[in-house]
Parts: structure tokens; sequence; C-alpha cells
């Protein structure tokens, strides 16, 4: 790998940290509302993912979706204008940290759990049935694979033989509840092969592992037009909101999985293998937060939308 | 000096208490370090600080429960070599409140025709009370007839020579100043919604009085009756003859089946209280005066039943020989009708060609026109005269 | 006559009291529902309760909303009380076929054999900015349905009692609480207990007009009721409580003092509470009527995110005094 894209790995990630460590701040002070869940651990599977796919392929995420929106290019000061309520957000203001949108590069912000497998699993009909070459990346947690939702689309997923890849980010919380306590077979993997979808595991700590295995499981979709299950384990370091006191899990457990942040993880492997230097993380750094500073001065220099256009965007015609 | 306010971790979370301070004056902190525990209703949360610096001083104690937006404490920014501290222009920044757009309620569509505009409770009272609405003047919205100008061009209509009544009516209540407010409201309420009619009339009360001379004679003295008890018992049989008078006016006329007669009494202190004398028709007039020696003192000292007080189908006053010549009543919603007394006062008479002096009581009523009309109010009053020319039948 | 001194609680607290009276006076009753154990209650209504009852009784569960209110109904046709608590009414719509198909019409399909006394709590309503998947007003959905009991909580009085009536009944409830109101406090008798859930409340006397409301729409009416008074209209302040059977009555008989009446609900216009308050108001009290009825609803558009249109988008108080003027004096 060239160090080029080394350092893009490091950068996107260390975007994510450090983007959602300012929301998180900007949350305290009120001026982002509403529930805001960060991603902040999990950077390394949005970021390793998003490496295999096209431009041109359909990205479906959840409410915990920041990472996903700027692993796909998507610009930092319309989100945080979006998170905001801004109109000069990435959906105009209406629809906030759970509903960022972005016509070519994400197709949401989904905060119906599991509700948007089945539209995935559709985006990819489409382009079958267009005969593109494009394929459906759905991204999920492990709480979604308890919803029928989620049985019903990975059916229909096999049935079709239709292009998608579905991510399962495994971060072993639902909300406050583990995951020994909603799924009685807890190896997430096993549920690919019943319906007789290939399946993989990869470390979702660690972010070329997650971009290799992304990168099989894509070329195979692709090529073969079916649906493939990719399972990433991994640890979100942050309450599942802000407003959770993580009544459910131990300050050692956390700890325990801090040790093996993506971020670190790979700035010393690249610093062991003097691919890069410090003076190249340094630079990393004085980017993002330049690049933060700018979504933050984006944001604030924003405007909110005149209140007689309430009723906007509820047809197509309006 | 960076001011540390106490977080919003919720859109519904309003106040924290402080539980714990991580750190003391002196200490440095770093970006991203916990420095306090504080307790919300999910829990306990550690706060983290998105400055760094030195703690200059803490400015909440612990088990404090402040508001979000307080400030906590003061952090010395670090020197020169801190991360660059962002220029926060909005800050703890409230919505302005921006007025509300709303679906604009759809205008009220134009008559379909040159019709008429007039609510249909408008309509209702006014085909009750015979009145022509194309004579009325709308003062609702978009100039639609509305009850009150149905109920005023009624009011006009029916002009009486008789002057505003005067006398208020009934009213539970425990102290003078609730009487007193309970008469108010009792009483706004009846002019405001009742279309009065008045009706008068002069009673010969010779043979009435002279029935009750010898009728007193017979009894001790504790159980002598008075006038008042024959008035009552007159009213009462009166009613069996015209129940559309004994009656409430409640989406319509209801008529009662007991006749309560709800006897007016001043209150010393002011007001008025008017207990119920029940099945007054069915009472003999020594039975009366029992019940109105029982009721009298007891309602003046405020020691009523409440049945007793809600239970009159009819309101009766009567201002006895020191008052004046003759009341008009204001009828006690959801009543129909008031009957009022004045004093007995010795007048000449015009009898047969001849003029003599009789006691003559002025006996009026007060009747509520969507109820009844001046007809039936007038028939009653004959049928009260009749009655009290023969007193030995009461 | 029990005590009447009055304590200040929130809404919160009262909904967690009346959960807790209910898991110790019968012991068929407990409570399912995501994170309404360990986590403490997806709103911190059900903190404590795990560690007072035990996982039996206070069950965490997957995220199947359709599975677990589905057991829930399975669970009271077999003899148990269940509690389900469905986190937020958009998250209800997954769980809607069960609550539907299943327990508004098992008692109709078995000739009258099998009854669903099962009881369905959701939290609802609008003003935390949580934008279009997690806040809306969606009782009409559920007042629509034939063999449900829909009850809405629009005051701390019914957030204490309603519950404990809701479970004695031998059909299935639904009831609305708001999360907007969870962290207000007011002033209920220290012995509440469980309230009667047939009947409409009058909440404050007047005889100008009747303000029809329910749910998030009771606080602000009285509040709107009050500022009206200043300036000498007196409104009256119905509280529906009972969506489903509505209680006619009431309905009838505070227009027919009034003759005036405004209908609020944060619902939408078309179709809603209020459409069919003022339908029955038309056919049984026409004549009483000495203005048209006017609804003030929400504003047709899923929940936007920032404050401002979110604020716009439901009835305020505001909103409500402008609408009552207008159709006293116009």
């Amino acid at each position: 790998m060239e160090k080029a894209q080394y350092l893009r790995l490091l950068y996107q990630m260390l975007l994510i940290r450090r983007f959602e460590e300012k929301c998180a701040e900007m949350y305290a002070k009120t001026n982002i509302r509403g529930f805001l869940h960060l991603y902040i651990g999990e950077e390394a599977v949005a970021v390793g993912v998003t490496q295999a796919l096209a431009g041109d392929d359909y990205v479906l995420a959840t409410y915990r979706e920041h990472g996903h929106a700027l692993a796909r290019g998507m610009d930092a000061g319309a989100i945080m204008a979006e998170m905001y309520g801004k109109q000069e957000g990435c959906s105009r203001g209406r629809g906030g940290s759970m509903h960022l949108f972005d016509g070519q590069k994400l197709c949401g912000g989904n905060a119906i759990v599991a509700g948007h497998l089945s539209m995935a699993v559709g985006m990819a009909l489409a382009a079958k049935k267009q005969q593109q070459n494009r394929i459906a990346c759905c991204f999920f947690g492990e709480g979604a694979a308890a919803e029928g939702e989620f049985h019903e689309a990975m059916n229909l997923a096999a049935l079709w033989q239709v292009p998608v890849l579905f991510v399962c980010e495994n971060n072993y919380y639902a909300m406050g509840t583990a995951l020994r306590f909603s799924h009685a077979v807890q190896e997430l993997e096993k549920k690919g092969p019943a319906y007789g979808i290939e399946t993989a595991v990869a470390d979702g700590m660690d972010v070329l592992a997650v971009e290799r295995a992304a990168r099989e499981a894509v070329e195979k979709v692709r090529a073969a037009g079916k649906p493939y299950f990719l399972v990433c384990n991994t640890y979100r370091f942050r309450a599942h909101s802000m407003f959770d006191a993580e009544l459910y899990r131990d300050k050692s457990e956390v700890e325990e999985w801090k040790k093996r942040d993506p971020i670190p993880r790979l700035s010393d492997f690249l610093l062991t293998k003097k691919v890069i230097t410090e003076q190249d993380i340094e630079d990393l750094e004085n980017r993002v937060a330049a690049e933060v500073q700018k979504a933050v001065d984006f944001a604030e220099g924003g405007t909110w939308e005149p209140v007689e256009q309430l009723t906007k965007f509820v047809y197509s015609s309006d | 000096m960076i001011e540390f306010r106490m977080p919003s971790l919720g859109a519904d979370m309003e106040a924290g208490t402080l539980r714990e301070w991580k750190v003391k004056p002196g200490d440095t902190v770093e970006r991203g370090d916990i420095i306090a525990d504080v307790e919300t209703m999910k829990g306990i949360i550690e706060i983290e600080v998105f400055d760094a610096g030195v703690v200059e001083q803490l400015l909440v104690k612990e088990d404090e429960k402040v508001p979000v937006g307080t400030v906590m404490a003061l952090i010395r920014p670090a020197g020169e070599t801190a991360a660059p501290k962002p220029a926060e222009r909005h800050v703890y920044e409230t919505f302005k409140s921006i007025v509300n757009v709303k679906e604009e309620i759809p205008p009220v569509p134009a008559p379909a025709h040159e019709g008429l505009r007039a609510s249909p409770l408008a309509r209702r009272i006014a085909a009750e009370n015979h009145l022509d609405l194309t004579t009325v003047q709308g003062s609702g919205e978009g100039g639609a007839i509305t009850r009150e100008d149905v109920e005023k061009a009624i009011a006009e209509r029916d002009i009486r020579l008789k002057p505003r009544p005067a006398e208020p009516a009934p009213t539970p209540a425990a102290s003078t100043e609730n009487i007193r407010m309970a008469v108010a409201a009792a009483m706004s309420k009846s002019n405001r919604e009742i279309p009065h009619y008045y009706l008068e009339t002069s009673i010969d009360m010779s043979k009435a009085l002279a029935w009750l001379a010898g009728a007193n004679r017979q009894r001790p003295v504790a159980k002598r009756l008075l006038p008042v008890v024959l008035l009552i018992k007159a009213t009462a049989k009166a009613l069996r003859e015209f129940p559309d008078l004994n009656a409430v006016w409640e989406n319509g006329l209801q008529r009662k089946a007991e006749i309560n007669i709800g006897f007016v009494i001043s209150l010393r202190t002011g007001g008025l209280i008017v207990p119920a004398i029940r099945n007054a028709d069915k009472k003999s007039p020594d039975d009366l005066m029992e019940t109105l020696t029982d009721l009298i003192p007891r309602a003046r000292a405020l020691k009523l039943r409440s049945s007793e007080l809600s239970e009159s189908t009819i309101t009766l006053t009567s201002l006895g020989d020191d008052g004046a010549d003759a009341v008009f009543g204001v009828i006690y919603p959801p009543q129909v009708a008031i009957v009022g007394f004045g004093g007995i006062r010795e007048q000449p008479v015009a009898e047969n060609g001849l003029i003599g002096v009789r006691p003559v009581l002025r006996a009026t009523l007060a009747g509520d026109h969507r109820a009844t009309d001046g007809l039936t109010g007038s028939r009653f009053l004959a049928a009260l005269q009749q009655l009290l020319q023969q007193p030995e039948t009461l | 006559m029990g005590d009447k001194t009055g304590i200040l609680i929130t809404y919160r607290e009262a909904l967690k009291q009346a959960l807790r009276e209910a898991l110790l006076s019968d012991e068929r009753v407990f409570l399912l529902g995501e994170d309404v154990g360990r986590y403490g209650g997806a709103f911190a209504v059900s903190k404590g309760l795990l560690q007072e009852f035990g996982p039996e009784r206070i069950m965490d569960v997957p995220l199947s909303e359709s599975g677990f209110t589905g057991a829930g109904i399975g669970a009271a046709l077999a003899g148990m009380r269940p509690i389900v608590e469905v986190m937020t009414v958009n998250f209800s719509l997954l769980a809607m076929d069960q609550i539907v198909n299943n327990a508004a019409t098992l008692l109709h399909m078995s000739g009258g054999q099998l009854n669903v006394p099962v009881v369905i709590r959701m939290g609802c309503g609008i003003g935390r900015q949580l934008a279009a998947q997690h806040s809306h007003s969606w009782e009409p959905l559920y007042a629509h349905i034939p063999g449900l009991i829909v009850l809405s909580v629009g005051t701390h009085e019914d957030a204490r009692g309603m519950l404990l009536s809701a479970l004695k009944s031998p059909d299935p409830v639904v009831i609305f609480e708001y999360t907007y109101m969870l962290n207000l406090e007011k002033e209920i008798p220290a012995d509440a207990g469980a309230v009667d859930i047939t009947r409409a409340k009058v909440r404050r006397e007047g005889r100008d007009i009747s303000i029809i409301t329910y749910g998030a729409g009771v606080y602000k009416a009285l509040d709107a009721a009050a500022e009206l008074a200043a300036a000498g209209i007196e409104a009256e302040v119905l509280d529906l409580r009972v969506l489903r059977p509505l209680d006619e009555a009431s309905v009838i008989a505070s227009v027919a003092k009034t003759h005036r009446a405004l209908v609020v609900e944060e619902a939408w216009r078309s179709g809603g509470i209020a459409a069919e308050i003022s339908a029955r108001i038309m056919e049984k009290a026409f004549y009483e009527l000495d203005a048209p009825v006017q609804r003030l609803c929400g504003v047709e558009v899923p929940i936007p995110y920032p404050k401002h249109l979110e604020d716009a988008s439901v009835p305020q108080i505001a909103d409500i005094v402008n609408a009552v003027k207008k159709m006293i004096k116009p």
C-alpha cells in the first residue's frame, strides 16, 4: 500500500474523531440538540469499508452516521451546519444529526433500526434491473439483527440475488442492551449462511483488516451480483447518546477496548514500519483541526430557514 | 478566563446535581479530561472539559443542583502552547422565538346565496321567540348573527313598562364573601343569558288576612302563621296548573316533577341565601310554617345542607311589610321564573262601583321568555290571585 | 377520604410510581420493553425497577418491536398482565401489525372467547428536536381501531393513575405518554391512585368557549385559558383523556354550555381526533353552536429538526389564545 493511502486512512479516522469531539462540545453548549450518537471508537469500520466502494455505489447508514458521511467525502461544514439546524446543512437542517443525506454519497441517516436494510435491497435490485455496475452497501448495528426487518432483507437479497453488501457494525450494545441479552446466537456471522449468503468477519478495530475484508467482499458482490454479509466487531468508546449514564457496562471494559483504539493502532504501526513520521501525524492533526474549525465557522455563519417555508419538502411539487 | 458551565447532555436535561469535583483549584486540565461527576435523572454521568488550562476556582459546591448553562468553574487558559481556542460566538445562544406560521385557518366560505348568516344557536333562539332574523344586525365573524345579537333583539322587542329588576336570587356558599360572589355570578349569568319578561297583578288580601287572624287565634304563639306561608302555598298550588314555570332551561325546557320553592332569605351581613322548601304544594300551612321556623335561623347561620340549596325549581321572594311596594326578580338560572311579593298596603280599591280601602299585595312574575310567553305568566298570576281569595282551601 | 395533601412530583416520577404500584399489587404484572432494565429506561421512567423487581419482571428485550409486542399479547391471552413499553410511537409502527391485527381483533374473531388484557405504553410527542423518525403525535392512528382502548396521559394525575386502571381492563389498552413533559413538576394528592378511564374531564370550568384537547395540549390549553381569563374570556378546558371510545357526552355537554368549540391537538389535521370531535359536535350539538367549530392541529409536515420549525409545526399557547379571541371577538 502506498504511503498516501495509509495517510488517507489515518486522516479520515482522525477527522471523524476530532469532528465528533467537537460535536460533543457543541452539544454540551446547546448548539446541537436532539439526539447525538457518537461513532468514536468505531471509525475503522466506516473508513475501511468505504475505501472499497465506488463513488456511485449506494451507501445507507444508521443514526450513528457522522463517520460514514465524512468517509464518503461529504463536506464537514455541511454536516456541522445540519447538526446546528441551519439551512446550509446537508439536509437543509431538516434532519439533524440522525438524518445526514447527500444525493450522491449517502442515503441517510436512518433512525428506525433496521428500516433501511430492505431499502438497500431495493436499491440493489434497481441496479440489477438497470444492468448498472453499482452495488448497495448497508451499515447497521448488531441490535438491528434482532429485528424482523433484518431477516426479511437477508432472505430477499439472497432470493433475488442482488448486489448488496450488508455490514454489521457489532459494537456489542444495542443502546444499553448487551449482545448476550439480545441474541440467542451471538456469533452474528452465523446468520448469513442461514440464508445462503457468503459471510466474513473482520476486526473492526483494525482499519487495514476492515479494508482488506471489504475489498474482497465488494469485488464478489460486484462480480457475482450477489449479497454478502460482513461482520465487523468493534466498540463505541462513548455513551450510546450524550444522555446516557452507562449503567449497563463497566468502565474497565471500556478501558480495555480503548487499548485497541484504531487510530493509535494504525499510526503506531506506520511509525514502527517507518512509513510515516511524527511530523506527518502532527501535520494531519493540524489539517484536521483546521477543517473542524472551518466546519464550526461555517455552521455558525449559517442561517435559519424562514419559518414560512415550514411545509416545504412534503411533496415534490412544493 | 474560561467559564466552565453545566453542560447539556440531553435535549430533556434541564439541570444536573454536581456530585463530585474530580479537580481542585490549581490543577491543570486538558481538553477531554473528566472534571466532575454530575447526577441526572439517568444516573451519574462523567463531565468532560473542552478547554485546556489551570482550574482557577470552583463555583458550585458538591450536591448542589444547578440549571444547564450555570457557570461551575473558572479555568485560566493554558499558555501559548495550548491548542488555539476557537472563537465561540454562539455559546449558549438560545433560539429566538420566531413568529409561528400555522396553516391558515381556512377562511369561512362566503354564503352560497344572499341568505342570512346566523349561527345555528341564534336561529334556534330566534325561532323559539318568533323573532324575524332579517331584522337583526349580526356582530359575528363576517357579519353573522350570534346568540348575543338575537337575545339583544328579543329584549328590545319585549321592552316592558317595568323598571329593570332589582332583586337577585339564591346561592350556595359557606361564607358571606363567597355568597356575594356567587350572587354576582348567578345574577350576571341570568342577566346575560335569560331574556326576562315581567308581569304584575294586584291582589286583594282582605280574605286571606281575615282567615289568618282566625286561624292564629286557635294556635299558641309559637305556632302562629305568617302571611308569607299563604303566599308560598298559593304559589305552589298555582304552579301545579302551570308546569312550564316550574322547570329549568337546560338544552330546552325541562319540567320538574316536584314543586320545590326556593325561598329568598336576606342575610344580615348582606347577600342572599335561597333554601328550597320541598314539595311545598303538598305541605299544609302549619307544615310550611314549621319548615320556615327551621330554615330561617339555619340559613342565617349558614348551616344549610347543600341539597337544600340546590333543589329549588322556582324562586319566591317576599319583601315583607317593611319592604318596597313591588319587586321584579332576576331569575336564578337554570330556573325559568321568579315570583315576587311586595309589602301589603292599605289602598283604595274600586269594587262594584264603590271605593273601599283594602289590604293590597302587588305580586309579580319574571319569566324566562325562552321557556314561556307572557300569556302563560299572566294566567299563572290570575290563578294565584284566585287561590288567595279562598284561603281556607289552602 | 384519603390523604389530600399535595405532593410535588414530576411526570416521570408519577409514571414510575404507577409502574411500581402495579408490580407490587399483582404478581401477574411484568414490564417488557427495550432498555427498560439495565439501561434504566430510555427516558429513565423505569430506572431502579430492575434492581427492585428482578429480571423476571423487568424484561429487557431485543430490538424486535413486533416480536415482543406479540409476545405481550400472547402472555396476556395466557393469564399474565404484561405491560409492553414501546420506546417511541415511531417504533410502534413495527408493532402495529400485532396491535391491530391481533390484540384488537381476537375477541371478535373468536366470537368472544379470547380477550386480550395487555397494556401497551408508548412515549410520544413533539418538542425535543428529535426530528421526523423519533417524534410524532400518532394517537389518531390507534384511536381509529375498534377493539382498542386508547388513553392519552395529559396530566400528572393521569400519569399516576391511568396505568392502574388500564391493567384492570379485560381488553387491550394503548397508553400514550408525552416525553416532553417528563421533567415537568406538578402537584398531585399524596394518595393519588387509579383514575377513571372512561370519561373526559373538565380541567377548568368556563362559560364562553370549550377548548377540547388531550395529551400535550392539556397544559397548553390551561395556560392559554389563564391568559384568556385575564382578558375577560372564560374558557372551559376539556381533557378528552380517552381517545377511544370517545366520551361524546362530555363533549356535547360542554358545547351545550359554552356554544363555541376550539379543538386543539398536536397530531396532523387531516383525519385526526379534532376532525372526529368536530364531526360529532355537528351531529349532536349543531343547534347549540354560536360559531363554527375551529381546529388547531399539527401542521402537516414530518417533524423538522430545528427548534424554530419544530415549534411552528404544533399549536403553541399563543396560537390557542389568538384562535379563541378570534372566535369570540371577531
